[in-house]
């Protein structure tokens, strides 16, 4: 009987400290951008909109989720179709070698936008004019991100059995009526799951606009909030908490609007 | 009219799974590949419909060659054995479906499909998405989606069999009146005898690729050209027995028969069903056209009992009538009636004895 009561109490105790542990920034969040006076802890703010105001007189801040929003819709819809078209051929086709190829791929993928091959891309960049373009930084993100998509999205339409393809093929629907009729409302939750996967991949993306973009009216967000800082090389809590505040809210109602539209889920993003 | 000549199908791999195969398909047949699981049937329907490309041979639709062609353009529905209804399409959109890839207008084939609906009598259910169907329901949606591309064939993979016992038999019943009235060429495919008896007005039985007999279901039932074909067809396997002919007398599993003529002295296969041989509980004395055996085995079948005799070595076994069972253990006899066994030499039907 009291072991039982201790065992729920232990429970209770831990579970609440995790609670804690992940909720206390979520709050600091939520208050520090209306607080007068904002340190890095949680405290009932002295509430004011003036950290709204202050933010604002910087010219690149709403400019700057303006480019976020380009780079990341732009990246999103590029890696959804690519990923779509190429997912459905490696899943319908059989190509030898297909499994190790998608393996490699998704081995590579790490490595493409990952620091690693930061100065080849530069260079590339370079050679192909694609320096302080959203283009340059659309194409390297949606190429890190293509293999993993790939991955997932093959797995949503190797589930779907393909006598739903033959039978629409038998009334003589051509290859691109099956695609449009049958196959993407059938994986729709997949290409959901994926187009905002990717969005959220972009969105927080710092190292690659901060290395291929020079001007800082192309920078999107995650570069302009490490410039908030004095010249002394302070952080501004303030403008960074409020910055931070309305550079998320794009990302929660997308998350909130997309879940409602479609259900999708992430569960490993295997559907099932 | 179909007509299939020299037609083979080989897997990669190795497989063949349609081996040079001819066939001939008249208007308005209805028509059953019937063969085990595994021998082709799936296989040769997909080809003709163009989903599978043949390795040799030559398809005919309606009198052109269609080898070639690609699915869309040979003028076929094809049902498939998981019916592959669209499941984010309500029953209207389904049924239309081959109507909106011929271009027809949203109105015109919304009314087409109610028409086709109510005539397998889907009206109430034409809102509906295929998962909220039950299993026959979805079969008839199946057919109104293929009656609705107005096809010159018919092609059905195993209509019936994703149905539970007592819907099939509904199902079968309405599907033969169905092709009636609509009289257009039909091919089944099924592993089921009884539903290919039933059914079709003619039957290929096929075996491991090939068509080992083509005929009414009269002739298959009654005289299957090999032993293969008698041990598939019928609701109880036919006994095989081997058999010898020696001096104008057919000696069987210790039993000797009269020897139809024209056939040669030597070894034979002995064919009778279990429903052309009446049992018989006391000693037929003096009579050799017997066969004499153990009561090991009594199946009851409903209106009737499987008997299996042990004679020797070999099992026979005899259909009787309801309340003449007998017990385990006894000593009985079957005798064939004259004129139903089928003797088969070198896997080629003789005659009958
Ligand atoms: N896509 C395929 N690739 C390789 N072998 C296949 C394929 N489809 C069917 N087979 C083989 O061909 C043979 C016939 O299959 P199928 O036509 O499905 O038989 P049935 O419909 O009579 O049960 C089987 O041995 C099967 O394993
Ligand atoms: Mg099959």
């Amino acid at each position: 009987m009291t072991r039982h009561a201790l065992a729920t109490i232990g429970r209770a105790t831990f579970l609440a400290v995790v609670l804690g542990f992940f909720s206390l920034p979520l709050l600091w969040l939520a208050s520090a951008p209306f607080d007068a006076h904002p340190s890095i802890t949680t405290s009932l703010p002295e509430f004011t909109f003036g950290n709204f105001r202050s933010l604002l007189d910087n010219p690149y801040v709403m400019s700057s989720l303006r480019n976020s929003l380009l780079q990341a819709a732009g990246s999103a819809a590029l890696v959804v179709v690519l990923a779509a078209l190429a997912a459905y051929a490696l899943s319908r086709v059989r190509v030898p070698g297909r499994d190790a190829l998608l393996y490699v791929l998704l081995l590579l993928s790490s490595v493409v936008t990952g620091t690693a091959a930061m100065v080849p891309l530069f260079e590339l960049a370079t050679r192909l004019n694609l320096i302080d373009t959203h283009l340059g930084v659309i194409l390297t993100l949606s190429g890190g991100l293509l293999p993993a998509a790939i991955f997932i999205l093959k797995d949503f339409m190797d589930g779907t059995p393909t006598s739903y393809e033959e039978s629409a093929r038998v009334f003589g629907a051509s290859p691109l009526q099956i695609l449009r009729h049958i196959v993407i409302p059938l994986v729709r939750p997949g290409l959901a799951t994926i187009a905002v996967w990717a969005v959220a991949n972009v969105w927080g993306s710092f190292l690659q606009p901060f290395i291929l973009l020079r001007d800082p009216d192309k920078s999107p967000g995650a570069v302009i909030l490490y410039t908030l800082y004095t010249e002394g090389g302070a952080p501004r809590l303030d403008l960074i908490s409020t910055f931070s505040l309305l550079y998320s809210l794009p990302v929660v109602v997308m998350y909130v609007f997309v879940s409602r539209r479609y259900g999708f889920r992430f569960h490993g993003g295997i559907k099932r | 009219m179909i007509s299939l000549s020299g037609l083979t199908k080989e897997f990669p791999g190795g497989v063949r799974a349609i081996d040079s195969l001819d066939l001939e398909i008249g208007d308005g047949e209805f028509f059953a590949l019937l063969g085990p699981s595994g021998c082709g049937k799936t296989t040769l329907l997909r080809t003709i419909a163009g989903l599978e490309t043949p390795t040799s041979g030559n398809i005919g639709i309606g009198g052109a060659d269609v080898t070639g062609l690609p699915p869309g353009r040979r003028d076929v529905a094809m049902v498939f054995q998981d019916y592959a209804l669209f499941p984010h399409m309500d029953v209207t959109s389904n049924i239309a479906y081959p109507l909106r890839i011929k271009k027809v207008s949203r109105a015109r084939r919304e009314a087409k499909a109610a028409e086709t609906a109510s005539r397998l009598s889907l009206s109430e259910l034409l809102a509906r998405r295929p998962a909220q169907l039950s299993g026959g329901q979805q079969q008839r949606v199946a057919l109104a989606r293929a009656i609705a591309s107005r096809p010159q064939v018919f092609l059905f993979d195993e209509p019936l069999s994703n149905l539970d016992a007592r819907l099939r038999l509904e199902a079968r019943t309405f599907l033969k009146r169905l092709q009636r009235e609509l009289a257009v060429t039909t091919v089944f495919v099924t592993h089921d005898q009884g539903e290919a008896l039933a059914l079709a007005d003619r039957i290929a039985v096929m075996n491991a690729g090939r068509i080992t007999q083509v005929g009414t279901p009269s002739e298959v039932f009654h005289r299957p050209a090999d032993p293969f074909v008698a041990g598939f067809i019928g609701s109880t396997p036919m006994n095989l027995l081997p058999a010898s002919a020696e001096g104008g007398e057919l000696h069987v599993a210790g039993a000797v028969l009269p020897l139809p003529r024209d056939i040669a002295d030597g070894p034979l296969l002995y064919g009778l069903r279990p429903e052309y041989a009446d049992l018989s509980q006391s000693a037929l004395i003096g009579r050799r056209d017997a066969f004499s055996g153990k009561v090991a085995v009594v199946e009851n079948l409903g209106t009737a009992h499987l008997v299996t005799l042990e004679s020797g070595d070999l099992l026979i076994q005899v259909v009787v009538p309801e309340g003449d069972e007998p017990a385990i253990g006894a000593s009985a006899w079957a005798v064939p009636r004259p004129g139903r066994a089928l003797l088969y030499r070198d896997d080629r039907l003789l005659t009958g004895a």
